[in-house]
């Protein structure tokens, strides 16, 4: 128990440490989310793979409302805690070439929200959920706010006031649970037991899922996002896509799943719609966008909506979705290394040419061989080329979407298609062809860059090789969930 | 060694190759990558050959390798495992055997190129890929070979990435393939769904006990026949194969013989137990074959790029590969596969030749009466021809007779086109040879006295491929030649399904005479037209009449996908970008947030700080709150 403590604390006090580092900061944060990914790798070793909650700390906290300072890892907690922070050092290593003003505040605030996420992963009170939720927010609005592009503060209002509107239904939800709740408290499993009957559950279910929705973001609820990733600076980019959204996808299946099942069945068909809507939708308009942050933030909608689609695919056909659910786990977490990847190469670009318009680049490969090598690679892992990560999670969750009918796994399934087509002329207009005025003489990736890409390259495709590593951790906890939830829907 | 033993070797050498060719691609000299990258195919072919002949020698004629579990989830199990059995280990002989050949010509035809190391671990990645493909004892594996090729033909076609053009053909080659490959999936998900698995080893013998016509396996069938359109540049999927000649000439012989476009009629075949019970699909098979057959020779009539001749060469008669399947005849489009292979990877090679003798001149209007000064690739290159067009006793004559017996019972009118297209191909191949090795030299850019002949690691290559392309119809002779069919008998052994040909032996002769004849035919023809008479094909700039048009033009089939496709597509694109993201969605929500907005400030109003007024509205408040009472009491 001390052991998931310390990981909550351990970047709370970097962070502190950072914020008054001075000059130094980055070498501080930079620390920090080192020993903390050391240590999760430490737990994850020592994780037994089986569904059971390990690791699991329970104080009391604010006793006369029955909020319990609650958290614990079971196999779905461990792998999006995994992925937060495989991901904070990495973001942290890619801002090395960035010379941002007031660094103890910046990288301090990346890890106040790695805290936040942390809390959101692996709470088991809702009190404590809702407060990560919350405080993953704050850092987040504040860093796009004091270090983002043009036109930065209209956009990050927008987005800050749209999600902190979804989160209040949630909050609202689980205050409703609260007082439904006879034992009067915010525990989860006790939430899990309850009975609702199907009108509570729709309501709970849309309370519930326009959070969700927004964060993860999924169309209609996406019209933050493009803006949002576009102006903020790109480790905050990195930050939301890689990390944040995911939030949104662990909501649906640690929340939203086994304790409104009902509503679920009943809203799935809706939601299956706008996810593979949103999945065409996204792509189509990805294949013409100018600007290369801005292509990527819509492949990223693309990507979210084909994950929503696979889970509420499968929550409902026993173990049949294990499928689905497990390529749901697996697609979390290589959208999630990818997409930073995608977007660091973006940031390489922009830091030496000051622009990502598709239409100016060119010809890039030229003169910088190995950043189109580590390009390429990742493309290939975005676009699920088989043997790498993108593949399995993609394959699975087309597999899942295909239980709820031949064509929407058919309709689902064009994004192997315009996923190729998107990527690959994004591809080819910023690296290959001929170098023009701008692009001449572009210099190759070097020290952290290399070695940031070089790391996210060997995930790619040692996941893509060997994806039980990752399958092994969740299976178990994945067919509890299933089992569940699948219970609960015939006990109705 | 026992199979078991030594099968892993096979795709582990190119693999091996790809990586230290690609990690040395700077800092190694030339030849050592040259000796690296031909070596490691060369040792898979040996090996090759030694599982061959163990395999032939056991009495088990399928062995499966695991290597280890690579994807579960639930009850879907997918071990990382391999298949040899005659059908595979045939493929493996090409694959490394002409692929090794290919290579060899390389080391000669790259060796100015600045990205030579690169070249070669891309040619070595291409072919343990396809060796991935053959090799795959479930359709998963055989999917990672399969998008593997798809990648590697991106990254070959378009190796000279600087030219925009090349980088679209690379790019469009990927994505065609991609449209397949969905087909592939879906394929592969109602086969998971039906069979409750994706291994070769548990479909087929439940696909055994089952009834043809049955529904599922006609829709699966189709699915998987869709990812061979893709794969095998099959209407209406053809059209990447021609643009894909933008690759170094050695690439488009690895593409069109030994790897990548044989995929397609390797799955079929090895699914030909599905295939077999589903009569529906199987006439769409035929068709479709028997239509792009018909189509790529048409357009291949006008072409004056000697690669482009050839690359429609390819698509027609991957048309008459898939004519066969359809008709249910498996071996016989395997055969056509394997003497294909040789004579288009030698056809490849030698244009290649003529290429780098011309200084890559690819327009077939500035050569001719290249004969005397390249001998060697002029005779190879005439065995080829006459081995495509049928010609006995050349190997193409004998796969494609068998192909065209077994479509004469199934359908006399597929009969028809298969000879149509037989006469078409003969004219067009002997109109290029004439065009290129025989009248005048022509052009203006390069002195005639400047072309010579290839070296030796060019010219080796071609001399085995047309050995091979003359006699490699002796490993399927049929009984009417007294014959004992051994691919026939060897491919049994695999589970391809098999079909007699009920024909007696005088209309099997009658049909033979009739391609032959109408194949020398086109000879006569061609040489008439374009010997004698000197033709030479219109400049660009000149009119042509409306039927050479579309046969130039190539039915419009690009500009009709643009039209129909691409463009609606990227408008669309904007479209949705412009009006229902930025103006009509995000106008909901921001229209929620000034709504918001706009009502505090009426509602701020109210709070004024006026004394006055609150007092005044206390009073009115508690005014309507008793007559609100007094009213309900």
């Amino acid at each position: 128990m001390e052991q998931l403590l310390l990981l909550i604390f351990l970047p709370l006090l970097g962070a502190v440490i950072t914020a008054f580092s001075g000059k130094s900061a980055k070498m501080v944060s930079t620390a920090t989310a080192i020993v903390v990914l050391g240590l999760t790798i430490f737990m994850a070793l020592n994780f037994i793979p089986n569904a059971s909650t390990q690791f699991e700390v329970n104080l009391p906290w604010i006793n006369d409302l029955g909020i319990h300072f609650h958290a614990g890892i079971d196999g779905i907690s461990l792998l999006v805690v995994l992925l937060t922070n495989l991901l904070i050092p990495i973001i942290i290593l890619s801002s090395y070439k960035h010379d941002y003003k007031n660094p103890g505040a910046f990288y301090a605030l990346i890890l106040f929200m790695q805290v936040g996420l942390l809390l959101v992963f692996t709470a088991m009170d809702a009190f404590l959920f809702y407060i990560g939720w919350e405080a993953a927010l704050i850092p987040i609005y504040f860093i796009c706010a004091f270090w983002g592009g043009k036109d930065r503060i209209r956009i990050n209002m927008k987005f800050f006031v749209y999600t902190i509107a979804g989160s209040l239904f949630m909050l609202m939800g689980i205050i409703y649970l609260y007082l439904q709740n006879p034992a009067h408290n915010f525990e989860i499993q006790s939430f899990y037991a309850l009975s609702l009957d199907r009108v509570q559950q729709g309501w709970l279910f849309w309370a519930f899922f326009v959070a969700f929705a927004i964060k993860m973001p999924i169309f209609p609820f996406h019209t933050w996002q493009p803006d949002t990733y576009t102006a903020a600076p790109t480790q905050g980019t990195m930050l939301l896509s890689g990390i944040m959204l995911k939030m949104g996808i662990y909501g649906v299946i640690r929340w939203l799943l086994p304790i409104v099942p009902v509503g679920v069945q009943d809203w799935s068909g809706l939601v299956m719609a706008i996810s593979i809507i949103g999945i065409v939708y996204a792509s189509i308009i990805a294949f013409t966008q100018k600007d290369a942050k801005r292509l990527v933030a819509y492949s990223s909608i693309a990507h979210v909506g084909l994950i929503s689609a696979g889970i509420f695919a499968s929550f409902n056909i026993g173990i049949a979705g294990q499928q689905g659910m497990q390529g749901a786990m697996m697609q979390m977490l290589s959208h999630g290394i990818n997409v930073v990847g995608l977007f660091f190469i973006l940031d390489i670009i922009f830091s030496r040419l000051k622009t990502n318009k598709i239409e100016d680049l060119g010809g890039i490969a030229k003169s910088a061989p190995q950043l189109s090598i580590v390009f390429l690679i990742i493309v290939l892992g975005t676009i699920a080329l088989p043997g790498t990560n993108g593949f399995i999670g993609e394959f699975l969750l087309l597999m899942g979407v295909y239980n709820y009918g031949i064509w929407a796994a058919a309709i689902a399934g064009l994004t192997i298609i315009f996923g190729a087509v998107y990527m690959l002329r994004m591809y080819q207009n910023v690296m290959l062809g001929k170098t023009n005025e701008l692009t001449v003489g572009f210099k190759d990736i070097e020290g952290t860059e290399k070695l940031v890409l070089y790391i996210i390259c060997a995930l790619v495709i040692i996941l893509g090789i060997y994806p039980k590593v990752i399958l092994h951790l969740t299976e178990a906890s994945v067919q509890h969930l299933l089992e569940q939830v699948n219970q609960k829907l015939t006990v109705k | 060694m026992t199979i078991e033993q030594l099968i892993w070797l096979v795709p582990l050498l190119p693999l091996l190759g790809f990586v230290i060719n690609g990690l040395g691609r700077n800092f190694l000299s030339k030849s050592v990558i040259g000796i690296i990258g031909s070596g490691v195919i060369l040792a898979s072919f040996i090996i090759s050959v030694v599982i061959f002949f163990t395999l032939q020698g056991d009495a088990q004629k399928s062995h499966e390798v695991f290597l280890f579990d690579w994807i579960s989830a639930g009850k879907l199990h997918i071990p990382l495992s391999f298949l040899v059995d005659p059908l595979s280990s045939v493929m493996l002989l090409i694959i490394t055997g002409i692929g090794f050949l290919i290579h060899l010509y390389s080391v000669s035809y790259m060796h100015a190129d600045e990205c030579f190391g690169k070249f070669f671990s891309y040619l070595n990645l291409f072919v343990f890929f396809m060796l991935i493909l053959v090799l795959g004892a479930n359709y998963i594996v055989m999917f990672i070979g399969w998008e593997g090729v798809g990648l590697c033909s991106y990254l070959l076609i378009g190796f000279w990435y600087t030219n925009s053009a090349y980088a679209s053909a690379a790019k469009k080659a990927f994505v065609m393939n991609r449209i397949g490959d969905l087909g592939f999936l879906l394929g592969v998900f109602l086969m998971f769904n039906f069979f409750g698995s994706v291994e070769f080893s548990k479909i087929f013998p439940q696909a055994a006990n089952m009834l043809p016509g049955n529904n599922m396996l006609v829709l699966i069938t189709m699915m998987l026949f869709i990812g061979a359109c893709g794969k095998s540049a099959q209407l209406p999927l053809f059209t990447w194969l021609p643009d894909a000649m933008a690759g170094p000439t050695p690439v488009s012989a690895l593409i069109h013989a030994a790897t990548m476009v044989t995929a397609g009629i390797y799955m079929i075949a090895r699914s030909s137990v599905l295939f077999d019970l589903a009569p529906f699909t199987q006439h769409i098979i035929a068709i479709i074959g028997a239509a792009t057959a018909l189509i790529a020779a048409i357009i291949a009539l006008s072409q004056t790029d000697i690669k482009k001749v050839l690359a429609y060469s390819t698509v027609s008669q991957l048309g008459y590969m898939f004519l066969g399947l359809g008709v249910g005849a498996y071996t016989g489009s395997f055969f056509h596969v394997l003497t294909h292979a040789f004579f288009k990877a030698l056809l490849f090679l030698g244009a290649g030749s003529v290429i780098h003798a011309m200084h890559h001149e690819q327009d077939m209007r500035n050569m001719g009466g290249l004969r005397k000064k390249l001998p060697i690739t002029f005779l190879t290159m005439m065995v080829a021809t006459i081995a495509i067009s049928g010609i006995p006793p050349f190997s193409g004559f004998f796969s494609k007779d068998e192909i065209l017996a077994h479509t004469f019972q199934y359908s006399p009118i597929l009969w028809g086109v298969g000879v149509l297209t037989a006469f078409l191909t003969a004219f067009y191949m002997f109109r290029m040879m004439f065009l290129t090795f025989f009248g005048n030299y022509r052009s203006k850019h390069h002195a005639e006295s400047h072309v010579h002949e290839s070296p030796v690691t060019m010219t080796a290559p071609l001399i085995i491929l047309a050995i091979l392309s003359a006699i490699g119809g002796a490993i399927n002779i049929p009984h009417i030649f007294g014959g004992n069919e051994w691919l026939a008998h060897w491919l049994s052994g695999a589970q391809v399904a098999q079909h007699e040909l009920n024909l007696d032996h005088t209309t099997e002769i009658v049909l033979m005479a009739i391609s032959v004849l109408l194949a020398i035919g086109a000879l006569i023809f061609a040489y008439f037209r374009y010997v004698k008479g000197a033709r030479i094909p219109a400049l660009d700039s000149e009119n042509r009449s409306p039927l050479v048009k579309i046969s130039y033009n190539k039915f419009y089939l690009d500009e009709i996908y643009d039209f129909i496709i691409t463009k609606p597509l990227d408008g669309l694109s904007k479209f949705f970008y412009r009006v229902i993201d930025t103006k009509f969605i995000d106008g909901i929500v921001n229209g929620l947030g000034w709504s918001t907005n706009e009502a505090s400030k009426g509602v701020r109003l109210i709070q004024s700080g006026n004394i006055g007024f609150y007092i005044f509205m206390m009073v009115f408040g508690i005014v309507a709150l008793l007559a609100y009472t007094f009213y309900y009491i």
